[in-house]
């Protein structure tokens, strides 16, 4: 009687655990099947040809436009400032860290980084618009007050740690023995470091690089708090602009009714986004697979 | 001895110095940058805080404008996050570490999950507009507020887990079989305990995470100014207790000190400084208190 009790509580547990664990497909699947469902009325009344190629954002006026491509200019300028200041930092910070200074110094070290993300981004987006701005436009006449610019170099801070946590996982993923090689050549660190860990680690830093790019494109309050929420198609870090995702957060802020066409566009916008970074964090993630698999052999 | 290093030798010396000197260069400058984040959020903010602040609803005139509904909000929605995001991450990477088998089955849960860390954060909150505001009519809510969150870091809590799961050696768990014990129990006497630290590791990080997240709660329609609190789940009267505050409009610290940062007028910026400080202090310090746990626990146990 009491085993068969046992066996049931067992039997049961498993099945709730099991449970717990499928949720994580679940929600995967239910991010992409809510975000096409409340999108679909949208594509009904805007035809993807506007929506991919019009030169205007404007839902929300009228004569209204569809096309997304200006919040996407946007998006792009942002997070190339960010991603070419903050993957190559980050890779160099992550190759210092796990290369060059002895593990004392970099238990001290690695929670500097660590703290900076710890940041909430909201606070980064009132540092970027209160306290780098202003600081910036002292020597730099033309920018305005919402500008690309200092929201992208405060995305790049944001992301760094990021980078660096990623990079350091793949410098780590090189074997010993390839060091140890490079070693009994001869090689200081530095040529070990450059001529043999960095090259040996590439697939891993790439995909390292493509999740901090995912992570930057959707990044969201910095841009809206910092980079104004203008659409525009015109390349100039120094002039305002509107993101993806700060078009997003504009409409949430205004009470639009469920089911009017604001709404929808941030389903479509929001679809847009999503495709896009999960095919980033989907090929990032094959990649490591791959290089896991090719390390085990 | 000079003539020994070769011209190439003492090119890969300067390039070394180079590279070391710079990438010390860039951990200064984001160590100064949080640093200044500080001073600029102390000398603006700190005047600002007070009694009053805390236990001041927002208001038109900055002077009086206070953050009680938005830390009240904050809290509420943190517990709610952490009662769903606990219970289903320990629950998931129990399973995933202990009794699922490499299948195909397998392999997709570790896709998305792997995808699920990198979603945005904001696409969470548009899911969340779509299905808990919706779909399940529950509104824009404090109860939304918290799944919503929720769902946002379980895969930090599951990830977390996981690791710490991992780590505890086969041996342990061998011997608690050969003492005859039962999957279940072998988990809840020996694997649990002893992951302990790092779950909890976990936990802190998400809570951090939870704190500060504001773009998904602004998608489900957050309000920025709200001057009451969500009702009290005591009452005077039989059954004492009620729920319905689940269901009040809410707004959290990170949305409060959107707003006010931006607002044009500077002395809603100094409110916003205020608000910045005290949960930049709430999250690093969590964070730092993730970090310590992370060192001890691996020091403590030399496996």
């Amino acid at each position: 009687m009491r085993s068969r009790f046992k066996r049931t509580v067992e039997f049961l547990a498993e099945r709730l655990l099991g449970l717990s664990a499928t949720l994580s497909v679940g929600i995967t699947f239910g991010i992409l099947f809510i975000l096409w469902r409340e999108a679909l009325p949208f594509f009904a009344h805007v035809s993807l040809r506007d929506f991919l190629f019009d030169s205007q954002w404007s839902p929300l006026f009228s004569p209204a436009h569809y096309g997304i491509f200006p919040l996407l200019v946007g998006t792009m300028v942002t997070t190339l400032i960010a991603c070419t200041f903050a993957v190559p930092a980050g890779i160099m910070v992550a190759l210092l860290l796990s290369e060059y200074v002895p593990d004392r110094v970099r238990t001290w070290l690695k929670p500097t980084i660590e703290l900076l993300a710890a940041v909430p981004s909201v606070v980064f987006g009132y540092f970027a618009l209160l306290v780098v701005t202003p600081f910036l436009q002292k020597f730099i006449p033309g920018l305005q007050g919402f500008n690309r610019l200092s929201a992208g170099l405060v995305l790049g801070l944001l992301i760094l740690p990021y980078m660096a946590s990623l990079a350091e996982d793949a410098f780590k993923s090189v074997p010993k023995s390839l060091r140890e090689a490079s070693y009994a050549l001869g090689a200081n660190r530095f040529t070990t470091a450059f001529g043999v860990v960095v090259p040996s680690s590439f697939s891993g830093l790439s995909s390292a690089a493509i999740l901090a790019i995912s992570r930057a494109l959707g990044e969201t309050m910095v841009v809206a708090i910092s980079a104004g929420m203008l659409p525009s198609l015109s390349l100039n870090p120094l002039e305002p602009s509107a993101t993806v995702t700060a078009y997003i957060v504009q409409v949430s802020m205004g009470d639009l009714p469920h089911g009017s066409i604001g709404y929808q566009s941030i389903f479509a916008a929001g679809l847009m986004l999503s495709l896009v970074t999960f095919s980033l964090n989907f090929f990032a993630h094959r990649m490591k697979l791959k290089r896991m698999e090719r390390a085990n052999g | 001895m000079k003539a020994l290093i070769s011209p190439q030798q003492r090119r890969a010396k300067i390039y070394a110095r180079i590279f070391v000197t710079a990438s010390f260069a860039i951990l200064g400058l984001s160590f100064l940058v949080l640093i200044l984040l500080f001073a600029d959020l102390l000398t603006k903010g700190l005047p600002r805080l007070s009694m009053a602040f805390l236990t001041s609803f927002p208001s038109r005139f900055a002077d009086q404008a206070g953050i009680l509904s938005a830390w009240v909000g904050s809290l509420c929605i943190v517990i709610l996050c952490l009662l769903f995001a606990i219970p289903v991450g320990i629950g998931a990477a129990v399973y995933l570490e202990e009794y699922m088998n490499k299948s195909w089955y397998a392999n997709q849960i570790e896709i998305s999950l792997g995808n699920l860390a990198g979603v945005p954060s904001i696409i969470y909150g548009l899911m969340a507009l779509g299905f808990f505001v919706y779909q399940l009519g529950l509104g824009h809510s404090v109860l939304t507020a918290g799944l919503t969150l929720s769902l946002l870091v379980l895969p930090i809590v599951i990830v977390s887990a996981r690791e710490s799961l991992r780590s505890v050696p086969d041996n342990l768990k061998e011997a608690a079989y050969a003492l005859g014990a039962s999957k279940l129990q072998m988990i809840r006497h020996h694997q649990l305990p002893y992951a302990q630290s790092g779950i909890f590791t976990g936990v802190i990080l998400s809570l951090s995470r939870a704190l500060g997240e504001t773009a998904p709660l602004l998608t489900i329609g957050a309000l920025t100014f709200i001057a009451f609190l969500p009702q009290t789940p005591i009452q005077p009267d039989f059954p004492f207790v009620n729920f319905n505050w689940l269901m009040d409009p809410f707004t959290v610290l990170p949305i409060q000190l959107f707003n006010w940062t931006s607002r044009p007028q500077a002395e809603f910026h100094q409110n916003a400084a205020a608000a910045s400080l005290i949960l930049v202090t709430l999250t690093v310090l969590l964070n730092l208190t993730a970090i310590i746990l992370r060192n001890r626990s691996r020091r403590k146990y030399q496996w």
